[in-house]
């Protein structure tokens, strides 16, 4: 029911809404559940086990029963709380966990049952028979207990991340919040402060407390323009901190303004790592409820929720509210709704030496012990010492005391003290570091004493980082002694809830200490207590004090279990944001790749680059039609492939060619300048790492090329090398992969096609297989390599990046006109498999160079990285599989990849593998399939057939044992 | 006698203007990579300054203005833009040309570092990284150098490939933030 007065929501401005299909309205500045509590809808959910009905019971962000699904399609939130959701125009909210509806809920049946369903019920129930467990009680769980689901569909990707640095991160902007980033803002320090309400203030703005003379939402926004205003502040509102981590990183989770959200381009929500010098957390506190039977009836809330509902709002949760408290927050309560002019029909006050001075039925040394009503609440028993009475009530406003909101203080495993002043666990220094809890987060419960505290605080922090405090006036407000007797749970029969969202019951926790669950974490893990999206913010302390009763140890030897980020729930796709699609990883694109999409290349992902699998011709409907007629192309004319992808390391200095005999098995300082080798690279443990050419550019001047995949880890490793273990060699690299486009030009017209495109030609004679050095095409310095992954007359062209494009135009061109062209992937893997070169098919990290045949490639004349390992006796075992060619002799003539090779008549089972094939393909070249693999033994083995068998595609066929070169092995063509 | 022709990776991507922020192609002119062999430091910062201007910058700083600018590049690395790197840079140090390696972009205007501070998790506030200053760092998952150029203006290097994605991923982000702005 809303009633007169200002409140904090603007009447001028009417926000209409739905809530489970129906219209309704509300104000600007409400939240879906006051706007909800405004029109007296009091149930608004299901309860996740029992299928309770369950009403609004907080007015923050520890709600844990006003979860809703908020939007359609893939804009569809679930288990927003409506506590926090803020009301825009067209807001569409949906109830969850109840079918077919709220009202009328089939599986509330589960409340009947309750006997049968308390704490360790699936771990008793559920053991048998054991397949059952996925197939039927999952599935069947899963749907009747719950929260709210996701669309199912793909994320609508309205979301961002992003960084933020300070010296001061504030959590919390209440009076504590705002004085600690007065003070150290008007010190000089870089300050961020983060809100997670759409305002600042705190308490503030539910309390009718002054600060300096005036309401204190008042003073709170005051001081809020002017910190605004300040170039060192960042005021977050809207803002939750969810986790703390190392090194002074917090976690932040910002939702926009709805009428920000709603523009073009914008997001919803943002996720910040904010990194701080220092923090303060002034969280602030929750109020705890207190357990007794039939306590969660929609109508009973917290009691600083219904000033709140009652101040903020100016919604009334019921015509005729009774209050029920231990501390003096109940007479608060008492007083704000009268000066409302809401009927208050009782004041319960458990602690027997309360007096009041209000006008109301005053009830000291009394229990709240029933509730009556079941969709909403309709009457109170009480318990006194003269007896049972029922009142009429629809709405209970509770109050248990306050617990420190000091979650994040435990987020890198440090535990909270216990204080027997308040009753309540408080943060203790240290717990994060660089992180002090400051005010009501601290046991300080008056107003004045939060204020005071805030500017001590952030004093301290500044000292600490070396910057002078500033002197600030703390304004004057009220400073009442917090007057507290400990209440848990009303002894009496019936369920007593203590986790509303989980819905675990005094019973419950009662249940796993006569079980022997008796640590707290135990028992957390066996009611299910504190597991759900409010982590156990209204019951964790209530938890653990009932388990404290049950064992009869004292609540500070049960201690807290542990609270973990997130705070709140935060939607993996915000923390993603970006990372959907393509914006996965970036794209590496060639200098060739519109060319060839142009060409209708289908292009394949080769790490993070971009590479064209085949070019089709019209009439070619397989890429095999393609591949073979590309294999062919460069096996009888000449072909072309963009080959830039290959790491390029450029290597200087007076120790270039020590330091690569030192990382290659092979030695480079013998080799002459203008010539190229083959380099064989092992890793620290023997196996090889990667391989590649290297080409002598002048005295003390090398070009060393990787593989396109090893590119990143060899520039590593070569780093490493230098810096680690050879520091004393005078030499430098850098990459130069992306400053050269590098083309391959293959086939037996390679050599006409280059000497009609470079300035000066090139002979065989003068070009040696194996030599490299400077050319020019027209005004344009380039280098050319003659070295082949083909096989046949092979030269590599590189020029500077930026006529990559241009060349590759050009090469086709001439290539197309002497019945040539381009090649892609496919061609180039079948090319290099025909001549048994390898690639990260074969050293895939677990071979050796004993395993490729390239044993001698290991100089016995020097040293290097990985060769005292790879002399180990296992990894020269002649039983190791060995690199072997194989081609199909049986009746099927397919081979594939990844298939096992076993003894012709062995079972083909995994203990009578004796190898694999890693690379295979159809040769056009040898009209047959062909194969590389590893095998037992294998190069003894040539001239054996063995028997293929592929589980995967369910493929067998025999297959001789040959050498892997198949193709030219005398190497004519190369040197042609 | 073949009429190569030259391409930028950005050819058609950029100017980008969205709210108060420009994106737009730097052409830094020549790009060298200069390595100080073993003890040759200060001889090389001597010889820099000698050739063109500027002595050889520490760890995350960068000398010289647009035309002529040295910039930190990495461990033992200086990336020196605009001019051809004197032949006497050699006596000392290990050149190697990068002009075409990178993608060069430059980002300016009143929410420039906002946009920045979406992409890349360093400190960019005016008080820890001021003009001259500058970083190798990650953006958006790719490895990038970034200098200040201006209070408002910044200079962003990523290998040539990625221009693109660069591209596509300050574009987002310059949407993101024009958008909060009333």
């Amino acid at each position: 029911m809303r009633i007169e007065g200002a409140g904090l929501i603007n009447r001028d401005k009417p926000i209409g809404f739905s809530f489970d299909g129906r219209p309704y309205q509300g104000f600007e500045g409400d939240t879906l559940a006051s706007a909800l509590l405004a029109h007296d809808i009091r149930l608004v959910g299901r309860s996740f086990k029992y299928h309770r009905p369950r009403g609004i019971m907080t007015a923050g962000s520890e709600e844990p029963n006003g979860l809703v699904t908020v939007g359609l399609e893939a804009g569809q939130e679930p288990n927003v709380r409506a506590t926090t959701a803020e009301l825009y125009e067209g807001l569409l909210a949906r109830s969850q966990n109840r079918w077919p509806s709220l009202n009328w809920d089939l599986l509330s049946l589960n409340d009947l049952a309750a006997p049968f369903l308390g704490a360790g019920f699936y771990y008793k129930t559920f053991m048998w028979p054991r397949a059952f467990w996925e197939r039927v009680y999952e599935p069947v769980i899963r749907r009747a207990a719950g929260l709210g689901a996701l669309s199912g569909k793909p994320d609508n990707d309205r979301n961002e991340r992003g960084f933020a640095h300070c010296d001061l991160l504030i959590i919390g902007a209440g009076p504590t919040g705002l004085m600690a980033a007065w003070m150290a803002a008007k010190s000089g320090a870089d300050v961020i402060i983060c809100e997670e309400d759409t305002r600042t203030g705190g308490r503030l703005n539910a309390e009718t407390f002054e600060v300096g003379g005036k309401p204190g939402h008042q003073w709170a926004r005051a001081i809020t323009a002017r910190l605004s205003a300040m170039d060192n502040v960042r005021v977050m509102t809207r803002t939750s901190v969810t986790g703390a981590y190392d090194q002074g990183t917090y976690g932040a989770l910002e939702r926009l303004a709805p009428d920000v959200a709603k523009r073009k381009g914008a997001p919803d929500e943002a996720f910040w790592r904010i990194v701080a010098k220092r923090s303060i957390l002034a969280a602030g506190a929750l109020e705890r409820p207190i357990a007794f039977q039939n306590n969660d009836r929609p109508g009973i809330m917290m009691a600083g929720a219904v000033r709140a509902y009652i101040n903020r709002w100016r919604v009334s949760p019921g015509r005729s509210v009774a209050v029920f408290g231990n501390n003096d927050g109940a007479h608060q309560t008492v007083a704000d709704l009268q000066a409302a002019g809401v009927h208050v029909s009782a004041l319960i006050d458990a602690r027997h030496h309360a007096s009041c001075d209000l006008e109301v039925p005053f009830f000291p040394g009394a229990m709240v012990c029933n509730a009556h009503g079941r969709k909403g609440l309709e009457a109170i028993t009480i318990r006194q010492a003269s007896g049972s009475e029922k009142i009429q009530a629809d709405c209970l406003a509770i109050s248990g005391g306050w617990n420190p909101t000091l979650h994040l203080s435990c987020h890198m495993g440090g535990r909270p003290e216990w204080n027997p002043d308040v009753q309540a666990f408080l943060p203790v220094e240290g717990m994060v570091p660089g992180m002090r809890a400051a005010g009501a987060c601290r046991g300080k419960f008056s107003t004045r004493a939060c204020l005071e505290d805030g500017a001590q605080t952030a004093r301290n922090v500044l000292e600490d980082l070396g910057i002078r405090p500033a002197r600030v006036v703390i304004p004057k407000a009220g400073d009442n002694a917090f007057d507290i007797s400990p209440l848990w749970a009303v002894p009496g029969r019936g369920r007593a809830w203590v986790d509303f969202q989980n819905d675990v019951t005094v019973k419950d926790i009662k249940q796993a200490a006569t079980e022997n669950f008796r640590s707290v974490e135990h028992m957390k893990r066996y009611t299910t207590q504190g597991m759900a999206p409010d982590q156990g913010k209204n019951s964790n302390v209530v938890a653990l004090a009932v388990l404290a009763e049950a064992t009869g140890q004292g609540i500070p030897e049960t201690g807290t279990t542990t609270f973990r980020p997130p705070f709140v729930p935060v939607p993996i796709a915000t923390m993603g944001a970006g990372g959907s699609g393509k914006g996965f990883a970036p794209q590496r694109y060639m200098t060739s790749h519109k060319a060839s999409v142009a060409r209708g290349a289908p292009m394949i992902e080769v790490g993070l680059w971009y590479r064209p699998s085949y070019f089709p011709l019209k009439g070619e409907t397989t890429w095999r039609q393609s591949c073979d007629r590309e294999v062919n192309m460069v096996r009888q004319a000449v072909g072309v492939a963009d080959v830039s992808t290959l790491g390029k390391i450029d290597i200087q200095g007076k120790d270039a060619g020590a330091f690569l005999d030192f990382v290659y098995t092979n030695n480079f300082s013998t080799l002459k300048t203008g010539r190229v080798r083959y380099g064989l690279m092992l890793r620290e443990d023997g196996h090889v790492m990667d391989d590649g050419t290297t080409a002598r550019l002048g005295d003390r001047h090398y070009l060393l090329t990787t593989t396109t995949a090893a590119a990143g880890d060899v520039m590593r490793h070569l780093e490493f090398a230098h810096q680690c273990l050879q520091p004393q060699m005078d030499v430098r690299m850098i990459s130069v992969t992306e400053q050269w486009a590098q083309f391959a030009v293959a086939g037996p017209k390679a050599r006409d096609l280059l000497n009609d495109l470079l300035n000066e030609p090139v002979g065989d004679e003068s070009w040696p297989f194996m030599s490299c050095g400077e050319v020019a095409i027209g005004g344009v310095q380039a280098r050319l390599f003659r070295i082949s992954f083909s096989g046949e007359q092979g030269y590599e062209l590189a020029v500077p990046a930026r006529f990559g494009n241009s060349l590759f135009r050009v090469l086709l061109d001439r290539a197309e006109a002497m019945g040539g062209g381009p090649y892609g992937m496919e061609a180039l893997n079948i090319l290099r498999i025909e001549k048994g070169f390898i690639t990260h098919a074969e050293i895939d990290g677990r071979v050796t160079a004993f395993d490729l045949g390239m044993g001698r490639m290991v100089s016995a004349k020097k040293d290097c990285i990985g060769k005292a390992a790879s002399m180990r006796p296992g990894l020269m075992d002649e039983a190791r599989g060995q690199l072997i060619g194989l081609k199909p002799v049986g009746a099927v003539k397919e081979l594939t990849a990844g298939a096992h090779l076993f003894a012709e008549g062995d079972e083909a089972v995994r203990v009578n593998s004796q190898g694999y094939i890693s690379s295979a393909g159809f040769s056009p070249t040898l009209g047959h399939f062909m194969g590389m693999g590893f095998l037992q033994r294998g190069r003894a083995r040539h001239g054996e057939v063995v028997r293929m068998v592929d589980h995967l595609r369910e493929l067998q066929a025999l297959c001789e044992v040959i050498d892997p070169v198949l193709f030219d092995p005398e190497g004519g063509r190369v040197r042609g | 006698m073949v009429d190569l022709i030259a391409i930028s990776p950005l050819e058609g991507l950029l100017p980008l203007s969205i709210g108060t922020v420009t994106l737009s192609e730097d052409d830094p002119g020549v790009m060298t990579g200069i390595a100080a062999y073993k003890g040759k430091e200060k001889a090389l910062s001597t010889a820099l300054k000698k050739a063109h201007g500027m002595a050889a910058p520490g760890p995350n700083r960068a000398l010289g203005k647009a035309g002529a600018r040295a910039i930190w590049f990495g461990h033992g690395m200086i990336l020196l833009q605009g001019p051809k790197a004197d032949k006497a840079l050699m006596r000392h140090a290990a050149l190697t040309d990068q002009s075409d390696g990178w993608a060069v972009v430059r980002l300016s205007g009143a929410e420039a570092r906002d946009v920045l501070a979406r992409l890349t998790p360093i400190d960019l506030r005016e008080s820890v990284f001021k003009r001259g200053h500058t970083a190798r760092t990650e953006l958006a998952h790719m490895m990038a150098s970034i200098t200040r150029t201006g209070a408002q203006s910044w200079q962003i290097m990523v290998f040539q490939s990625f221009a693109k994605t660069l591209v596509h991923d300050l574009r987002r982000a310059m949407e993101r933030v024009a958008a909060r702005k009333v």
